[in-house]
């Protein structure tokens, strides 16, 4: 069963193009339809839980799976099924990618394309930053919606980043005690 | 297992190599523990670490990393710390930079999986989640500043354009960052060639 586990995971990181959300129409295919090793109670619960914590998606399903199946090795035969295709295509793309990079032709390519990267990270900002003052995403937020506290939270924490360049791990971390004791409080 | 491979080596290597071993492991490690939200999270605060704090990296080099690891199968994170590490110390340091990525996730995950209806109804572990999103958010938008300020300092419209189309596309348009990487790299190509173009012309 391990192996088969294995060799499903093996597929959710080939096949998970893009990453995070990309992946959770995979995991269920391979999970809940094709294997039924979860319900498709536990496996909403599993995606709560997942965006709830930190890291990726698909290696907190992997480890959620494989804990509840086969404990902790079920947990990092799952995990490694996840990161091999990752390791090995990644590791070919790199091995390129500092071969080439400093053609000036592969540079002028690269250069159309950070701008865009920018854009990218911009976006995934706004989204969490909608996560965080409404509690959904900005295609469908209420205004009257709006938190306060982290609305405060954000500004503070951004004037530290820019004035005083403080730690990032810092300001997450110290952004989630405040929040919780001033949420406490109020 | 690998724990065990890469403790063997680092003793045999210079003193430096393991510093820097060493140092990739925790930074991937810290990094993983706090991001919340989905891969280009992690891409800013690798940006602080790798590029602000540590100046291992140059901001071009991140954000075609950060390309890279969209465009290729499996988790950004993992993909992220895999070339990351390949380029401080080859495939050691890609070992290492992806166990530093992954443990978190799955020591977390496995308490959970162990405490997870208590977990689901701590109302504080849910409140200490939410707002943590807003620090990720001041991070996130620190990095931004930064990068779309350099991209403005390239002073070509053809740059500074495609970063405008391309937030409004993937933020108010949803289309989807494949398509935008895909796309951008088409231009790039284009761009190429006219510039040759320009140079026969004046040779």
């Amino acid at each position: 069963m391990i192996f088969k586990l294995f060799l499903s995971f093996i597929q959710v990181g080939l096949f998970s193009v893009g990453g995070g959300y990309a992946a959770i129409p995979l995991i269920q295919q391979q999970i809940v339809e094709i294997h039924k090793l979860m319900t498709l109670a536990e496996f909403t619960d599993l995606i709560t839980i997942a965006e709830m914590t930190p890291g990726p998606i698909s290696i907190n399903s992997a480890t959620f799976v494989g804990t509840r199946l086969a404990g902790v090795p079920g947990s990092i035969i799952c995990t490694l099924g996840v990161v091999l295709p990752s390791f090995c295509i990644c590791l070919a793309l790199a091995y390129f990618y500092y071969k080439y990079r400093n053609f000036s032709g592969v540079q002028t390519i690269l250069s159309a394309l950070r701008p865009a990267v920018v854009a990218l990270i911009a976006s995934a900002g706004i989204s969490i930053l909608m996560l965080g003052l409404f509690g959904s995403d900005h295609s469908n937020f209420a205004l009257s919606n709006f938190r306060i506290i982290e609305a405060l939270l954000f500004v503070g924490g951004l004037f530290l980043l820019r004035k005083f360049k403080v730690n990032a791990i810092a300001i997450i971390f110290g952004s989630g005690v405040i929040g919780t004791i001033l949420y406490a409080i109020f | 297992m690998e724990q065990n491979v890469t403790k063997q080596v680092v003793p045999s290597s210079e003193p430096q190599h393991k510093h820097v071993l060493w140092q990739l492991f925790k930074a991937t490690f810290c990094l993983s523990a706090f991001t919340f939200g989905g891969g280009f999270v992690i891409v800013s605060l690798m940006k602080k670490k790798f590029v602000e704090e540590l100046g291992w990296l140059t901001e071009d080099e991140m954000l075609d990393i950060t390309a890279i690891a969209q465009s290729s199968p499996g988790p950004i994170p993992i993909n992220a710390s895999v070339i990351l590490g390949y380029r401080m110390k080859g495939i050691l340091g890609s070992l290492v930079a992806v166990l530093g990525t992954a443990i978190p996730p799955m020591v977390i995950i496995s308490v959970i999986a162990v405490f997870y209806k208590q977990f689901r109804e701590n109302t504080v572990i849910a409140t200490a989640l939410q707002v943590m999103r807003a620090g990720v958010a001041a991070v996130i938008f620190d990095v931004v500043i930064n990068l779309a300020k350099n991209v403005c300092k390239t002073k070509r419209y053809l740059y500074i354009g495609l970063m405008a189309i391309a937030f409004v596309l993937t933020c108010f348009l949803k289309v989807s960052a494949m398509v935008i990487i895909l796309s951008c790299v088409a231009i790039g190509v284009i761009d190429l060639i006219i510039q040759m173009k320009k140079k026969g012309e004046t040779v």
